[in-house]
């Protein structure tokens, strides 16, 4: 039994960098939904002033496709991940109805200090082929092809894409705080693409045959009262920030560390291999931590991106979850990383769950429920989207559409999710949100990887084997 | 049932590939004829192939079909071919740049994204390109024999439109916009948004004068171009070089009876022109179009070769052609057993054999089909000593009862 009714009015809310702030509006529009905070551990709301209104908190990346998808007619989240969207699916189903005046920052398009770019005019002119790394591949591809550059890679990532150029990247599209925010890091503002601002966004089919005007015009009573605000920052284009360059040697084996909830046991981890290691600790997170050894280049990165920044020789080692590794090896199953080691923390099982209330036991009776026309199509939610992809193809379930997500697929299940392919620790989640798990995909932890190119070449094979001897000794 | 295609694909039935095959067959005999060789694309290519200025404008860009493959780590995109001059000007440069001249033909579909899913995303195309050569000569060719094929498939009310690029960007220059605008009027020009070239004043009122006469008039010959050289003595060089070229083709023409309308804004889509353009409206619909792009193979690191090229749009020809039904009436054969035992079944297959190794179309008869889409029925009933009946579908009557597969073949041949 599903706890929304068709005739509600669903409302997706965001986790992360907007949750305050949007709680803060709409405790002032009185919306009702006081369990709406940062301190909240569950994902669906009601609202105690409309009996029809119910919300769910999503992170803010899959809230613009949600509400296209008319899983959800009402949502708040940042211009860049509408834009985003829009600039891919241009007459798609989502609907921008009124920024929300807070938001912090901007989306710029920036170089790496080295690349020898002042200005995106000489983007279009040169015949280089440009790496560009983003979170927002398809604004960067449509920058890329409206300024006609001749040649260019994107190279999309779950994070950190500060930390790439320029030895990785010549151009990165990202958010900033600000130009002299971005100049810090060591990168030269080329363009502020937009800026970073809540909005409220519809479902295009609901705000033409749905009465949405009672929480609608919640909001628009605020916004009337408080007109809108500029929240551009400063101009970031002053000729001192272009002169800045960051301190930054080529270095013979590059190794990348991964960031999040990895870091602390990775660090720890590298204790016991008894090299020294500054800038990478449970409390301290640089992006290009420094070690005894000259030879060796170390940034921190997402380790989602780590198998393909390995395979692309921007790397030659990388400590990552075999759940990455994997997930990349589905999608470029040729492609030149291989796995060294398991290093022995950040256990999880990959595993497949649905909803206790769903009458299956395992996968062979989910393939019978699928073809007996109960799901059509079977809608399953996951990081993994290779992984999750693989498996259901391998098991001839079908049909099926994937959901890709950004973290937390347990929120999408059941009202907008069948299934979820994701990881657990100890499955306590999941039976919190009366999840059962079907199958368990394979186990995963950290591991050391590495690029088969480089194990191979006499430049680097012995360093290599060195560092993966040392990593080895921190082995317990 | 629920329709399982894809959305903006389409299935081409028994009766639309009558039609597609028809298109096809006249375009690669009439190709052949006036010299021009048979060459295919792979339907991958790099997407870094279209992106350069010169190429694919933003908006063709913003609707590829573009990803990585599966071998795709290091971000090269590749792309389902959205069209069909550039991958010919890459097989050129790759393998057949050595040749002075190289006239190439083709029959490709091509890919591009369509909104609503109410119009095709794959649509197929006859092309031809004409590699090296002087000017003008080889424009005309092109023309005339697009305009050749056209006329073999029957189509009347064909109107030829006539443009150049040459000119249009010669004029835009006379705007004198920044790099960055002019880019953006040439992409708006290229989809058709010639308002917002009218809405915009020059500086030199000549210009205003002369703009606003090429989009008003709309020549006949090439008297037009006579006039209009006349008309704005103090045009630019490149403009007049341009309306040199624009003359010597329209004269050629002229001389050679082509008939056409010269309309300056008879060009869209594609931004690698230079010189002449041109489009073939039937019904109200574009179903064909081409011009020069001297500048595309060098762009794409070939040699400095000039070249032009043409293409004819099949989906809306199919849709102009009356349907010719296969005339199996004619010459085709049913062979049907009396009742289906293993023995008449196997002789049925003997005897279909030997007519197809005879020369003829024989189709096995397992259900009840029309006779009247044949011209002959043979009937076996597999007992001796007359196992076949063969019917005469035209004349409607019995006229071999016979035991000989010599003698039914016979009868046959001689109708």
């Amino acid at each position: 039994m599903k706890d929304y009714q068709v005739d509600c009015i669903k409302l997706a809310l965001p986790k992360g960098r907007f949750l305050s702030p949007t709680a803060n509006l709409l405790a002032q529009i009185d919306l009702g939904f006081q369990d709406y905070s940062d301190k909240t551990k569950q994902y669906r709301l009601r609202s105690t002033r409309f009996p029809s209104l119910a919300a769910k908190i999503l992170q803010e990346k899959d809230i613009s496709i949600q509400v296209a998808v008319g899983n959800y007619d009402l949502g708040i989240c940042g211009l860049d991940w509408i834009e985003e969207f829009l600039v891919k699916y241009p007459a798609g189903a989502l609907v921008k109805i009124s920024s929300l005046n807070y938001g912090e920052g901007s989306v710029h398009v920036v170089a790496s200090a080295e690349a020898g770019i002042t200005s995106l005019d000489e983007l279009s002119a040169k015949r280089n082929d440009y790496r560009i790394v983003t979170e927002y591949p398809n604004l960067a591809e449509t920058l890329a092809l409206n300024l006609r550059m001749r040649r260019f890679r994107i190279f999309p990532v779950w994070g950190a894409a500060e930390a790439y150029p320029p030895e990785n990247a010549d151009l990165a599209v990202l958010w900033g705080k600000s130009g002299a925010y971005i100049a810090k890091q060591g990168l030269i503002p080329l363009k502020k693409l937009l800026p970073v601002t809540a909005f409220l966004v519809a479902n295009r089919e609901s705000l033409e045959n749905k009465d949405l005007s009672q929480i609608v015009a919640c909001f628009s009573s605020k916004l009337i009262a408080e007109p809108q605000t500029s929240i551009e920052n400063e101009l970031d284009s002053s000729e001192e920030l272009k002169e800045l360059t960051p301190s930054w040697q080529a270095k013979e084996i590059n190794l990348a560390l991964p960031d999040g909830h990895q870091q602390a046991p990775a660090a720890q981890f590298w204790k016991r291999t008894g090299l020294v290691l500054q800038g990478y600790s449970a409390e301290v997170s640089i992006r290009r931590p420094s070690t005894e050894l000259d030879w060796l280049g170390i940034k921190v990165i997402r380790p989602q991106d780590m198998p393909l920044q390995v395979a692309n020789g921007n790397f030659d080692l990388a400590i990552t979850g075999e759940d990455w590794l994997r997930e990349h090896l589905c999608r470029f199953p040729a492609s030149p990383v291989k796995k060294l080691f398991a290093l022995g923390f950040g256990t999880v099982k990959i595993v497949a769950a649905v909803s206790q209330e769903m009458p299956v036991a395992n996968i062979d009776e989910l393939r019978s429920f699928v073809q007996s026309g109960k799901l059509t199509p079977l809608k399953v939610a996951s990081e993994y989207i290779n992984i999750a992809d693989k498996y259901l193809r391998d098991n001839h379930i079908t049909p099926y559409k994937l959901i890709p997500t950004w973290g937390a697929s347990e929120a999408f299940l059941p009202e907008d999710a069948d299934m979820l392919i994701d990881n657990v620790q100890t499955g306590t989640t999941l039976k919190q949100h009366k999840l059962k798990i079907m199958d368990v995909l394979f186990r995963s932890s950290a591991c050391l990887i590495a690029n088969k190119d480089s194990l191979a070449s006499s430049d680097k094979k012995d360093k290599m084997e060195f560092l993966s001897q040392k990593l080895r000794a921190g082995l317990r | 049932m629920e329709n399982q295609k894809c959305k903006g694909m389409q299935d081409l039935l028994p009766e639309d590939m009558l039609r597609f095959r028809r298109i096809e067959d006249v375009f690669r005999t009439c190709c052949r004829n006036w010299g021009y060789h048979e060459v295919r694309t792979p339907t991958l290519e790099y997407l870094h192939l279209f992106t350069a200025t010169g190429t694919l404008t933003p908006s063709m860009l913003s609707k590829v079909y573009s990803f990585l493959d599966w071998d795709g780590w290091s971000g090269e995109r590749v792309v389902l071919r959205p069209d069909g001059t550039i991958p010919v000007a890459r097989l050129y440069i790759d393998n057949l740049s050595g040749q002075e001249l190289a006239r190439l033909f083709y029959v490709t579909n091509i890919f591009a994204f369509e909104g609503t899913g109410k119009e095709n995303r794959e649509r197929w195309q006859c092309g031809a390109e004409f590699f090296g050569g002087t000017k003008f000569a080889p424009d005309v060719e092109i023309i005339l024999l697009a305009k050749e094929v056209i006329h073999r498939l029957g189509l009347s009310n064909v109107g030829l439109q006539l443009s150049h690029a040459g000119l249009v960007k010669a004029l835009l220059k006379e705007y004198k916009l920044s790099p960055g605008d002019e880019a953006k009027m040439t992409n708006r020009i290229l989809e058709g948004n010639w308002q917002a070239l009218t809405k915009m004043r020059s500086t030199n009122p000549e210009i205003d004068r002369l703009m606003a006469a090429l989009l008003g008039l709309k020549g006949k010959s090439s008297s037009f171009l006579h006039n209009v050289r006349a008309s704005f003595p103090k045009a630019s060089q490149d403009f007049k070089s341009s309306l040199e070229d624009f003359l010597n083709i329209a004269t050629l023409l002229d001389k050679l009876g082509c008939s056409y309308e010269i309309d300056i804004a008879a060009i869209h889509g594609f931004e690698y022109y230079t010189g002449i353009c041109f489009q073939f409206l039937a019904a109200e619909k574009k179903i064909g179009g081409g011009g020069r792009y001297d500048k595309l193979v060098p762009l794409m690191n070939g040699e400095d070769t000039s070249a032009c090229g043409f293409a004819l749009y099949v989906d809306p020809i199919m849709q102009l052609l009356p349907l010719e039904k296969e005339k199996k009436s004619e010459s085709g054969i049913l062979v049907q057993g009396k009742e289906l035992t293993p023995e008449t079944a196997k002789t049925c297959f003997a005897v279909a054999e030997s007519l197809r190794d005879a020369g003829y179309s024989a189709e096995l008869g397992f259900t009840g089909r029309e006779e009247s889409d044949y011209r002959w029925v043979v009937l076996v009933s597999g007992k001796e000593p007359s196992p076949f009946t063969l019917t005469d579908c035209i004349q409607r009557r019995p006229r071999y009862i016979g035991a000989s597969m010599a003698e039914l073949l016979k009868v046959v041949s001689e109708g």
